[in-house]
């Protein structure tokens, strides 16, 4: 599993290049200061998530309890519909899974998600 | 412009504080240091000084807010002594680490208990590892000059570090001593405006201050404030001798009193310095080879140089106000004595531990650190290591 571990700064943003553990001490802002604002917009919080939910198309009957239940605002829709998750965020708590009506969604750990799973709920 | 003029060392620091004419100013009173910010609340109400003050219920308070003043971009000051340090602690470490350029005056005071209001080193000895720049007086001229020094060396971008400047209280808090300011003007060019690069007002670029910091960043994080703490050392010789362009007073990270010949010598800080040069002399004009290391600068800790100042003196005396409760002396000693391994010179290093709690020493007790230093350099040996000077038997 690959860890994200961007500190958001940097990344098409418009001061210092994104801190990445391979920066040394020298190349760090002092103190850990962030000089970029609004940069929490390119940290990609899901690397925290160790289960991964998995939707099932043919169970869903997009009753959207998922969507309102998610913490993390991590299901997106489409006109109503459940579209995806967004992966990017989700931080596996598996409180849609418990939710789900039809258990339309699987939950795995994220160790274990075949690269099918992965392809098939990873659209973007 | 300089002026003669009698203060306490409690009135000194806050006309230094005038002068540097800070933004902020958060803070609390503690004795021996409640004069300070007394006087300096006065320059506030009488339109003498720019400064929003700040009055808060704890010195936690006022190091926080004094760190949030700083962060925003502010000159920001305080002032404290004792328990008061010790209920700063927390915060020390988190102005230090956000390299922030506080500057604070510390009045020494014992550390309680039991309840003792009077000088000894106890307080800001404990916070020697928390990141500050430290630097010690002798007397009122001094305290009054590194004040004005601490905050060019705090600001300059090669270190951003704060920094405490340290005098002993009542002995020198207290009491009246003459001694020579500048022009207001000077010191205001000398310190300069302040210009922070990244600072929590500025709307044109905000920025995030103390974000989480884990396995990942926190350890390089560390490395540049060690980084900071070593170049601090340069820019402290720098600022030492621009000062003494404007006062004459010529500023290094000790002062060696008649130690270049010395067989024997003691290592002091603060006001027992004063005591302890009389005593000099006084051996000397017997023709002892006596001599004294008044250390200034304790954090960044000059090793190397006090190492070479030191070289030549068979027997060396450090003189702790402080215990460590270390079995091994005071905070100085440990140090000193390391930081002459190295050298192989074969000096005989031995630990006073003196005047804790604001007991007096007098001629009388150097004079007995003397004696022993001059039988260890007789004997080529130490019979104690550490010895409690003064204390009753
Ligand atoms: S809760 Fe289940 S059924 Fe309802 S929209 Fe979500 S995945 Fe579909
Ligand atoms: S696992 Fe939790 S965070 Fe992820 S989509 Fe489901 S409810 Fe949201």
């Amino acid at each position: 599993m690959s860890f994200n571990r961007n500190f958001g700064q940097g990344e098409g943003r418009n001061s210092a290049e994104a801190v990445t553990p391979d920066k040394g001490w020298k190349d760090l802002v002092r103190g850990g200061i962030i000089p970029t604002a609004g940069n929490a917009e390119s940290y990609k919080t899901g690397d925290w998530r160790s289960r991964r939910p998995i939707w099932n198309e043919d169970k869903c009957i997009h009753c959207l309890m998922c969507w309102r239940f998610c913490p993390d605002v991590a299901i997106i829709t489409d006109d109503g519909k459940f579209k995806e998750f967004d992966y990017d965020h989700c931080k596996g708590c598996g409180v849609c899974v418990s939710v789900c009506p039809t258990n339309a969604i699987d939950f795995v750990d994220e160790d274990m998600a075949s690269d099918e799973d992965k392809q098939k709920n990873e659209q973007v | 412009m300089k002026m003669k003029v009698a203060l306490t060392g409690n009135e000194a620091v806050a006309q230094a504080m005038k002068q540097i004419n800070p933004d902020v100013v958060a803070a609390y009173p503690i004795t021996p240091q409640t004069e300070i910010v007394q006087f300096f609340s006065s320059f506030v109400a009488n339109g003498q000084v720019d400064t929003e003050f700040v009055t808060v219920e704890s010195e936690h308070s006022a190091m926080s807010a004094t760190v949030g003043a700083s962060a925003a971009g502010a000159r920001a000051m305080t002032a404290t002594s004792a328990n008061g340090l010790a209920l700063m602690w927390e915060v020390l470490y988190i102005a230090a680490s956000n390299r922030l350029p506080i500057v604070m005056p510390v009045v020494n005071r014992a550390l309680s208990a039991p309840i003792n209001i009077h000088c000894d080193h106890s307080d800001s000895m404990g916070a020697r590892d928390s990141g500050w720049i430290q630097l010690y007086s002798e007397n009122a001229q001094e305290a009054y000059d590194n004040l004005i020094q601490a905050v060019k060396i705090a600001e300059n971008p090669k270190v951003l570090l704060p920094v405490m400047v340290m005098m002993d209280g009542f002995i020198i808090s207290h009491a009246l001593e003459n001694l020579e300011v500048i022009g207001d003007e000077d010191v205001k060019k000398f310190v300069g405006e302040y210009k922070p690069d990244y600072y929590l007002l500025n709307v044109k670029n905000p920025v995030t201050f103390g974000p989480l910091d884990l396995q990942d960043f926190y350890f390089e994080h560390k490395r540049q404030q060690a980084e900071a703490m070593e170049n601090a050392k340069e820019v402290i010789l720098e600022v030492g001798k621009e000062f003494g362009k404007i006062s004459g007073r010529n500023y290094g990270f000790f002062e060696k009193y008649k130690l270049d010949d010395a067989e024997m010598a003691v290592v002091v800080m603060n006001s027992a310095a004063g005591t302890a040069k009389d005593v000099v002399d006084e051996l000397r004009a017997q023709g002892k080879k006596a001599g004294l290391l008044k250390l200034r600068v304790f954090r960044p800790f000059p090793h190397k140089e006090i190492a070479e100042a030191l070289k030549g003196v068979k027997a060396i005396g450090v003189m702790d106000r402080a215990e460590t409760f270390s079995d091994f002396g005071g905070p100085m000693f440990a140090p000193i004595r390391a930081a002459m391994y190295d050298l192989n010179a074969g000096n005989t290093i031995v630990d006073y531990i003196y005047g804790l709690g604001g007991r007096d020493v007098v001629p009388q007790d150097i004079k007995k650190v003397f004696e022993d230093l001059e039988a260890i350099v007789n004997k080529g040996k130490y019979d104690k290591l550490v010895t409690y000077l003064g204390v009753r038997e």
